[in-house]
């Protein structure tokens, strides 16, 4: 099992640990906000438990909370949810 | 401690009582055992609708459609009052008759209401679901955010001079007092019991059921939402005495999410979320949305709604006890008509003259019910 996973957020690759959270991959490539309330402020995750649906993100087109994603190769990830 | 006034329970309803009380110079002092603005109005759409299905319901939700129209321009922005229309749909020629029949009698009562066929509801509403025949369209209803709606209220009361206890439970009501959970007692010239479904709690044979009601919230919607959706059917579910049913009933927030409802039972007493029921809900929304099948469902939760025999609220004395005024039992219509509670109690109270015909509300159509009073 490789020890990386590259995957694709908002078109753009990254190269992320393998076995962490959707949550955490885009922590580790930089992003703090992954989504936009309706005004414009900046949301990420919050409890990391699946409870807040803060960390809402778009996975191969189905919106899904990225705290209980894990990451997998060639996932498409979108910051647009 | 004495007062002229002791209102109990700080939902949307006591607090527009406290509100009104206060502007005429009344010492009012509302009690809330928990937080201002909770329970049934918390739980709640916030859809402020005139319903005509009853001549008595017709003349307060549309007078109190009426004065929340009036203060829109006052109320702070988190309260979210938006005109966003109701939009009445139709499934089957049968329910466009009644569209038709509904329109004369909001018509007749000064409310516009329009019919709108099938292409102008996919115009209209694009997500609606293509066979649908046609609906109602009511330019006029609105949607609010109760809990902020109801603070706002609070506080113009304790700007007027009203006092407010929170935190504190009514144990019991005596002769021109009440006795509260810390062991203190305040007198009062009048009591108004405004707590919905615990009315019954303090004063033996309110005829108040609790029924429960779920809602769930989504993410947000694309196509969007613009009007309050509901389907022709409602009334039935609403009205009738069925032990559960289940209605389409949707509205779009200001945020683009959509507030999922509705669902009535009378035997289901726990406060948590009845599975069962949230499927039901959501299949018939399904029906009328079939883009709901993408969407993802943020929180639902459940709440109580302070029913009567004959679905209308009690308003005016309690019979046989007195000093002792209702203001409960408003069922789903609480946050809708709770400033025409609020008009018709008050001039009730202070003897002055009527906004609208009281008798229809009035407690005593239960008298034979009512004969206990103090407990203390």
């Amino acid at each position: 099992m490789s020890s990386e996973v590259r995957l694709f957020i908002d078109g753009a690759e990254f190269r992320v640990p393998a076995g962490i959270s959707v949550a955490a991959a885009l922590r580790h490539a930089g992003y703090e906000a992954t989504r936009r309330a309706f005004d414009a402020s900046p949301r990420a995750a919050f409890c990391g438990m699946g409870v807040c649906f803060e960390c809402r993100v778009r996975i191969d087109g189905s919106e899904r909370l990225g705290c209980l994603e894990r990451v997998t190769d060639d996932m498409d990830i979108r910051c647009d949810a | 401690m004495k007062t002229d006034v002791l209102i109990i329970g700080g939902g949307i309803v006591g607090c527009a009582i406290a509100e009104r009380l206060a502007r005429e110079g009344i010492a009012a002092c509302l009690v809330e055992r928990d937080v201002v603005g909770g329970a049934a109005t918390a739980a709640s759409m916030g859809h402020l609708v005139v319903l005509d299905d009853d001549p008595e319901e017709l003349s307060l939700s549309a007078y109190s459609c009426a004065r929340w129209n009036e203060l829109a321009a006052s109320l702070p922005a988190a309260a979210e009052y938006r005109r966003i229309g109701t939009l009445w749909i139709a499934r089957t020629e049968a329910e466009l008759a009644e569209a038709e029949r509904k329109r004369e009698r909001l018509v007749a009562a000064g409310i516009a209401a329009e019919r709108v066929s099938a292409a102008q509801l996919q115009v209209l509403e694009p997500a609606l679901a293509a066979t649908l025949v046609g609906g109602l369209r009511v330019p006029a209803d609105a949607a609010i955010y109760p809990p902020v709606a109801a603070m706002w209220l609070a506080q113009r009361a304790i700007d007027a001079g009203a006092r407010l206890r929170c935190g504190v439970a009514v144990e019991a009501i005596g002769d021109r007092e009440v006795l509260l959970s810390d062991r203190s007692r305040i007198g009062a010239r009048h009591i108004v019991v405004a707590n919905g479904c615990a009315a019954p709690a303090l004063l033996r044979g309110v005829p108040v059921r609790r029924r429960k009601g779920h809602l769930l919230i989504t993410t947000r919607m694309q196509p969007a939402v613009h009007h309050q959706l509901i389907e022709l059917g409602y009334m039935q579910s609403a009205h009738g005495t069925n032990t559960e049913s289940v209605a389409f009933n949707v509205q779009p927030r200001a945020t683009g999410q959509l507030l999922l409802g509705s669902t009535r039972q009378f035997d289901d007493h726990a406060s948590e979320v009845t599975p069962r029921l949230l499927q039901r809900l959501v299949a018939r929304a399904t029906e009328y949305l079939p883009g709901l099948t993408q969407m993802t469902a943020l929180r639902a939760w459940a709440g109580f709604r302070p029913a009567t025999p004959d679905h209308r609220p009690l308003i005016g004395p309690w019979p046989s006890c007195d000093g002792v005024w209702l203001a409960c039992g408003h069922e789903g219509l609480g946050v809708t008509t709770a400033l025409g509670t609020a008009d018709l109690l008050a001039a009730q109270l202070l003897g002055q003259e009527l906004p609208f015909d009281a008798a229809p509300y009035a407690p005593a159509r239960f008298a034979a019910s009512s004969e206990h009073c103090h407990v203390v």
